[in-house]
């Protein structure tokens, strides 16, 4: 199945795209395609634990079940700092 | 509820004059604002960028759970994308209620609340490079690996 993935902040300068289809196994999970991601850039890796993802534009947990077709985002920590 | 994300200046003060109705007693406001350094380093400008539908959807939870929760009368709660210089509104929040207290603390719990949940990233450029700001972490009800996987 197709996912359209969608990397902002930091991941975007990263990977040096903002949106990218990719092609996933049936059943593959939002933990599943992190690891697809993790393993294409390594570069990155520090980011992998302190993000958030988004199906549909919605948060979702690394073990819900992605479909064919699903808006997925991958967030890095907002941009906050607590220093305002 | 006026509830925007905006590439334009934020006419704050319009907003703020605009919120007021006969039944307030207080107006809070909070005009985030691009400091000229961050921990030193001289700051040149700052580029925001936002997953736009998804955190315009989020600003408006925001503003309806800070009526409900806090009881105020009205939130205006505005965000700015793109390039901003030094001392430009980056962010306003303006509560409009009966009491000061209430509005106090939705002002602060919007602004908390905002920062940690909702998808805005800002690029700082300084004179000598460029980094994306160190954001807070997610709250375990947000944070992709969840409370079981946290520290």
């Amino acid at each position: 199945m197709r996912v359209r993935v969608l990397y902002f902040g930091v991941l975007k300068d990263a990977f040096g795209r903002g949106v990218e289809e990719m092609e996933l196994a049936e059943g593959a999970s939002v933990a599943d395609l992190i690891a697809a991601c993790r393993g294409r850039y390594a570069g990155v890796r520090e980011i992998w634990d302190s993000m958030a993802v988004a199906v549909n534009q919605e948060y979702a947990r690394a073990e819900m079940v992605l479909r064919e077709g699903d808006e997925v985002a991958l967030l890095p920590p907002v941009s906050g700092g607590f220093d305002w | 509820m006026r509830v925007e994300i905006t590439d334009e200046v934020i006419a704050a003060e319009e907003i703020v004059a605009e919120i007021k109705a006969g039944e307030d007693g207080a107006v809070c406001v909070f005009d985030g604002i691009v400091r000229n350094n961050t921990r030193g380093r001289k700051t040149l400008y700052l580029d925001y960028e936002a997953y736009r539908e998804m955190a315009l959807e989020k600003m408006r939870g925001l503003a309806d759970e800070a009526v409900e929760r806090f009881g105020v009368r009205e939130v205006a709660l505005v965000h700015r994308l793109g390039r901003l210089v030094v001392g430009e509104t980056s962010v306003l929040i303006v509560v409009a209620s009966a009491h000061r207290g209430a509005a106090f603390e939705a002002c602060r719990w919007l602004i908390d609340t905002l920062k940690k949940t909702v998808p805005i990233w800002k690029k700082e450029q300084f004179v000598d490079g460029a980094i994306w700001a160190d954001g807070e972490p997610f709250p375990d009800e947000i944070a992709v690996a969840g409370p079981e996987r946290q520290g």
